[in-house]
């Protein structure tokens, strides 16, 4: 079964010279059926269970209307990042100085190695990164920000609203440098 | 002596059987895959190295359009409709509690919820309405349907909370967003997107090399 039979019936004469037509099978070769059909079962198994959505966990902080009780932080440990319009990224580390001279540019792929080096040289308890998105940025960005901070394992980060300078530093570089995408 | 001969057996398995296996368990999977039903809301969400499955059942769903219109959408029928008769009661909307309940999701201020539940259901598409209005901080309308959430389900496990957002969106719109989430004492939200995975060398990539767990 499950094949062709093409063997015939050739034991048996009926005689010289009498010709006898070969009887076909009407069995049909299901393999490749079965092939194609388990091709498929798989194709489904596959699409079924792997484009699952995932969740990105989010915990805020309770506003602290005093300021003696927000949280402190070193400022040798603190790096705050900022997200302009088209992608771009700028950043500094502890306090912003009146000039701006500590403020920089950056994108997203290279706010990881940022992010790696400063990792590398400030104690842990120490580090803590500031995200300040603008409002010309995108749900994108924070969430691409957000998972960086998963990405480079960084547990103490905050979201903390831009203020009016910030976003006025953010315009002027973007003014001056073409945006990078 | 006879010995009874062997009958000499062909090495040639039947397929049939196989085959019919192989096709009804492709029928099962054809009919079970769930295609992604056509939605009202088109969102693209963004991707995040974040491996857990987000809720399927049992939650609350803020969805932010590209344009930063906000709606809500959630699974709990009966729960609806105690929010529908606490907003009729509260706040004299005059709802259409039936309506309400078959609703899929909610997407526009509360004067004119009314009008809205008057749109047949398939003619409402999320690029078309309004949406809850969020931006002015002094009256987040998010904020008043997210309190009757949390008091329908005062005293009983609380829903997932989740945040569904296009990439395009803005930013003052997802921060209205958390503000109503944080007025309400909502500290935990859960954010869908796009599994990735962790890139090549990062601390991430290494724990996941490690097999250590990583707090979520």
């Amino acid at each position: 079964m499950a094949e062709m039979d093409t063997s015939g019936g050739g034991g048996h004469k009926k005689g010289p010279g009498v010709k006898k037509g070969k009887k076909l099978s009407t069995r049909v070769d299901l393999t490749p059926m079965v092939d194609l059909g388990f091709l498929l079962i798989t194709f489904f198994i596959f699409t079924t269970t792997m484009s699952q959505p995932t969740a990105m966990k989010l915990t805020v902080p309770k506003d602290a209307d005093k300021p003696e009780d927000q949280n402190k932080a070193k400022e040798s440990g603190v790096i705050t990042i900022l997200l302009g319009k088209d992608n771009n990224v700028f950043y500094y580390e502890g306090q912003l100085t009146p000039n701006a001279s500590n403020f920089k540019s950056t994108s997203f792929k290279e706010i990881r190695t940022v992010l790696i080096d400063k990792k590398r040289n400030t104690p842990e308890q120490d580090l803590v990164v500031i995200l300040k998105p603008s409002s010309q940025c995108t749900y994108k960005n924070v969430i691409d920000i957000l998972d960086e901070m998963a990405i480079n394992v960084l547990k103490r980060y905050a979201l903390v609203d831009i203020l009016a300078v910030e976003e006025s530093l953010i315009k002027l570089s973007e003014g001056s440098t073409a945006p990078t995408k | 002596m006879g010995r009874a001969k062997l009958p000499r057996k062909s090495t040639n398995i039947d397929m049939t059987a196989m085959c019919d296996v192989a096709f009804l368990l492709l029928s099962f999977f054809i009919l079970t895959t769930k295609f992604k039903p056509a939605e009202a809301i088109a969102v693209t969400t963004p991707n995040s190295v974040a491996a857990k499955v987000a809720p399927q059942k049992d939650y609350i769903m803020v969805i932010l359009d590209k344009d930063g219109k906000v709606f809500l959408e959630m699974d709990d029928k009966g729960k609806k409709e105690t929010i529908a008769n606490s907003l009729n009661a509260t706040r004299s909307l005059n709802l259409n509690v039936q309506a309400f309940k078959n609703a899929l999701f909610i997407g526009a201020p509360l004067g004119s919820m009314s009008s809205f539940l008057a749109i047949p259901e398939e003619n409402r598409k999320g690029d078309k309405l309004p949406g809850i209005p969020v931006l002015d901080s002094a009256n987040n309308e998010l904020v008043i349907w997210l309190r009757a959430v949390k008091d329908a389900y005062l005293g009983l496990k609380e829903p997932a909370f989740l945040l569904k957002g296009d990439n395009m969106a803005k930013y003052p719109s997802f921060k209205a967003v958390i503000d109503a989430f944080k007025k309400n004492e909502i500290f935990k939200f859960q954010m869908i997107t796009n599994p990735e995975a962790a890139p090549l060398g990062t601390d991430l990539w290494r724990m996941n090399q490690t097999g250590e767990k990583r707090e979520e």
